[in-house]
């Protein structure tokens, strides 16, 4: 590394004593803005003490009553108990998807789907505050995000998918697509709504009926779209929606009757589930783990490409399965770049999700804050260096400081393992092949960033790169027409686009 | 042990181009018999492990003794597959086209020798036999002309909400373990085979157990041919041996499971998913016995080729 003058900081305590008027000196110890608090009103949304199963249109306690508590991770204050779903309601709940897609969803013909899942898109557009709210408050994530992004990329994709359901014979030519039955579908915690949205609206569309299964710690905006299906009177069991631990997740995709399996979430859980349909016959689709690699070359635009860095990897607190990781600079840019980059870092948020200027939000549970604090210190034990900017976090709740990494050989943890927070681990490379050999160089292949002025480099880099989402001079872009997915153990098949939609059928020759 | 060789066996049904001669004087020409041995990195080695096991028709005349590959084997073909690979998906799709297509012309050139082998170890009479080859000759066009059109049929510029260029392409996806259809010994394995080759992808090749010589013939032609050596790798052996060691091995990314006993079937997915392998499997209700692989319709698809693909998106500001 070229940069030599790196303040000395600590995981725990940043230096307090910054000098005045330090601004863009590339010290990081700027004076930061002091912003007003500007809250969120969480007025709009009505939280209900409990929340049971979303079985057959209706919603039904657990077999034997159990329920769990879901917390704000910002404030850890519980919001609600929701229902711990047994072995016996998933049985149930897959009894109700199978008799809808039977008798109802799977004969109707595409155009009413289509309307159904018009009017899904339009009920969270025309909730769109409800959700970002109780979003950020189960989530963690900042209003800011789930008011721009999460929710309307939600209704984004029910809008996307519902002109596919009467147009299957065109995306499919010669071939005559069926769904595929029932899908049982596993999402994680870091898009709660999003994942859902991917998951259920290529589903529908193409006529399959599906049990899904948000996280344990984020299962009200699921249970607030149960909500939603029934506003929209879509037929019962088409959507079911059970809660609980990871063995229920678990007993959902074993389910004999379940055709298809979805899941989105760690590479550890994919591969259990993988193994534990293993020989069932049933369809498959992971959306796994990442360590992305963000490359910036010495003649890209330098101020683009440090928001470009900060958004993959601070974007939902680092909290993404596709976030720019693993920073590799130009080795001739490096020191200048990382100056750029600590400055950039004094002037993050960290705070309150509900506040409408917070950038970084809570982390969504102990449990992830204690595996980024672990995994942190490991890159501090391995030699890396550590620089965090000079933030106040809140008392309560579960935060972490933006955290950057310089110094950081391939062989440490901090380069390797997805760490699943806001930490980024430099490293630096001189040639284009040394970046791919480097960004190429990890069991995962889900996404990479470029950023370079030069258009013939980026499309060398972009096919060189074994990762199923390149973003070239920008990053952690979404879009319902833009198939999403990874290479290698980042998991296989797509969602988005027409590759997303041939995920839930089968295809019969004409 | 007294193995009939495959011309021999073949006499019996009718008269072949490999039929023994008779000299002058009435005595018979003794034959050149032909050693069965592994493809790997486009050599012709016997298995490291010195073991065969004997190959007989479908009536149990026996034919030859083939090689019966080892773990060494597969994890140097694994090896040999995946230096390969990077070249061979960085040529262009028409060069790709080329030499898929070089391949039927070479098969043409050895068809009567197919034609005989074929017959001989799936016990067909020579005009079934004959189809067979023909049809694997033609799968061979069929796929070479797919190598430059794939793309354009799964591949799609997306109109995203946003002033950006986003496309995706189809890529190869690298090592295919393919564990070849048991009872179709040629038209079976060309059939799985083109479709990873014109995809880009490479492939090590676990024959058919009970009928693994016309795969062997097939490497010679490979050989001759311009698949580059490495590209295609050939084993011969004990499915029950070989297919674990490749469904486990992490340097494989997709198994073609066509030809996995059913019964073998979960154990070889729960080692596949240590790795994340890609699985590809049989078409939905159909089984290795009964697959008809003369029906054009049903074994010659894009579908296969795109088994053996990714799907690669691109994200580009637009912009002054």
């Amino acid at each position: 590394m070229t940069t030599t003058t790196e303040p000395t900081t600590s995981a725990v305590e940043p230096s307090s004593s910054r000098p005045p008027n330090s601004w863009g000196l590339g010290d990081g110890q700027a004076i930061p803005w002091e912003y007003a608090p500007a809250p969120e009103s969480r007025e709009i949304v009505r939280i209900r003490e409990r929340y049971g199963l979303f079985i057959g249109g209706r919603d039904v306690a657990a077999s034997d009553g159990a329920t769990f508590g879901t917390i704000n991770p910002a404030t850890e204050e519980t919001l609600a108990q929701v229902a711990r779903a047994t072995p016996a309601d998933v049985d149930k709940a897959v009894r109700a998807a199978r008799r809808a897609q039977t008798r109802s969803w799977g004969t109707l013909p595409g155009r009413e789907r289509a309307k159904y899942l018009f009017r899904i898109a339009r009920i969270l557009q025309e909730r769109s505050r409800e959700f970002a709210v109780l979003e950020s408050m189960d989530s963690g994530k900042p209003i800011k995000e789930s008011r721009d992004i999460d929710v309307p990329l939600a209704a984004a994709h029910f809008w996307y998918y519902a002109g596919w359901a009467d147009k299957l014979d065109y995306a499919f030519p010669n071939r005559t697509a069926h769904p595929l039955g029932v899908a049982a579908q596993v999402i994680p915690w870091n898009f709660p709504l999003l994942m859902l949205s991917w998951k259920i609206a290529p589903a529908l569309a193409a006529g399959n009926t599906v049990v899904l299964k948000p996280a344990s710690t984020t299962p009200l905006s699921a249970l607030l779209f149960a909500e939603v299906c029934r506003q929209a009177d879509l037929p019962p069991g088409v959507v079911n929606i059970i809660t609980g631990p990871g063995e229920i997740g678990m007993a959902l995709v074993t389910h004999p009757d379940v055709n298809k399996v979805a899941f989105t979430g760690s590479t550890a859980v994919g591969r259990l589930i993988a193994k534990g349909i293993a020989g069932q016959g049933k369809a498959l689709t992971l959306e796994l783990g990442g360590k992305a690699a963000n490359i910036v070359f010495e003649d890209a635009p330098l101020d683009q490409a440090v928001e470009g860095i900060v958004n993959g990897i601070y974007f939902n607190q680092g909290e993404v399965c596709c976030a720019g990781s693993r920073l590799l600079v130009q080795e001739s840019i490096a020191g200048q770049l990382i100056d750029k980059l600590k400055d950039r870092l004094a002037t993050i948020r960290v705070g309150d999700p509900l506040d409408k200027n917070t950038d970084v939000g809570a982390i969504n549970s102990r449990a992830q804050l204690e595996k980024i604090t672990e995994l942190v210190a490991a890159g501090v034990a391995e030699g890396a260096d550590l620089y965090q900017p000079a933030c106040d976090l809140p008392a309560r709740g579960f935060f972490f400081r933006p955290t950057l990494f310089t110094n950081v050989a391939q062989s440490h943890r901090i380069a390797k393992e997805e760490i699943f927070g806001p930490v980024l681990s430099t490293l630096t490379f001189r040639t284009p092949e040394e970046a791919i050999e480097k960004a190429n160089n990890t069991p995962y292949g889900l996404s990479a960033g470029i950023w370079t002025d030069k258009g013939s480099r980026i499309l060398m880099m972009a096919s060189r790169l074994r990762a199923g989402v390149i973003w070239a001079n920008t990053f952690n872009k979404f879009d319902p027409a833009s198939p999403f997915g990874g290479y290698k153990e980042s998991g296989f098949g797509r969602e988005g686009g027409l590759p997303g939609l041939l995920a839930y059928v089968r295809l019969e020759d004409r | 042990m007294a193995a009939r060789r495959v011309a021999t066996a073949v006499t019996a049904t009718a008269a072949t181009v490999n039929a023994p001669a008779a000299t002058a004087k009435g005595a018979a020409r003794i034959e050149v018999r032909k050693t069965y041995k592994l493809y790997i990195g486009g050599a012709f080695p016997r298995t490291e492990s010195g073991r065969t096991y004997l190959v007989s028709t479908p009536r149990g005349e026996p034919l030859a003794n083939a090689c019966r590959a080892s773990r060494k084997d597969v994890r140097e073909a694994v090896r040999v597959a995946r230096a390969a690979f990077g070249p061979w998906a960085a040529r262009t799709a028409m060069n790709r086209g080329q030499i898929l297509y070089r391949v039927a012309e070479l098969m043409e050139g050895r068809r009567d020798q197919f034609i005989t082998e074929v017959a001989a170890g799936e016990g067909l009479s020579l005009g079934r036999a004959s189809d067979a080859v023909d049809r694997s000759i033609d799968r061979w066009v069929w796929y070479a002309g797919w190598a430059d059109k794939i793309a354009q049929v799964l591949g799609s510029s997306n109109p995203v909400a946003g002033s950006y260029f986003n496309f995706t392409v189809p890529e190869a996806t690298g090592v295919v373990g393919l564990v070849a259809p048991e009872r179709s010994s040629l038209l079976g394995l060309v059939s799985r085979l083109a479709p990873v080759l014109v995809s880009g992808s490479v492939a090590v090749v676990v024959t058919s157990e009970t009928r693994p010589l016309a795969a062997v013939t097939l490497a010679e032609v490979l050989a001759t041919s311009d698949v580059p050596s490495g590209v295609v790798n050939i084993l011969t052996g004990l499915k029950r041996e070989l297919v674990p060691v490749l469904a486990a091995h992490d340097d494989v990314d997709t198994i073609d499971t066509w030809g996995v006993d059913p019964a073998m079937l979960p154990e070889v997915e729960i080692s596949a998913a240590e790795n994340i392998k890609r699985l590809a499997r049989r078409p939905h209700g159909t089984t290795d016995e009964a697959f008809d692989w003369m029906d054009e319709r049903a074994a010659q698809r894009p579908e296969w080729i795109a088994a053996f693909l990714e799907m690669k998106t691109v994200w580009h500001p637009i912009g002054a």
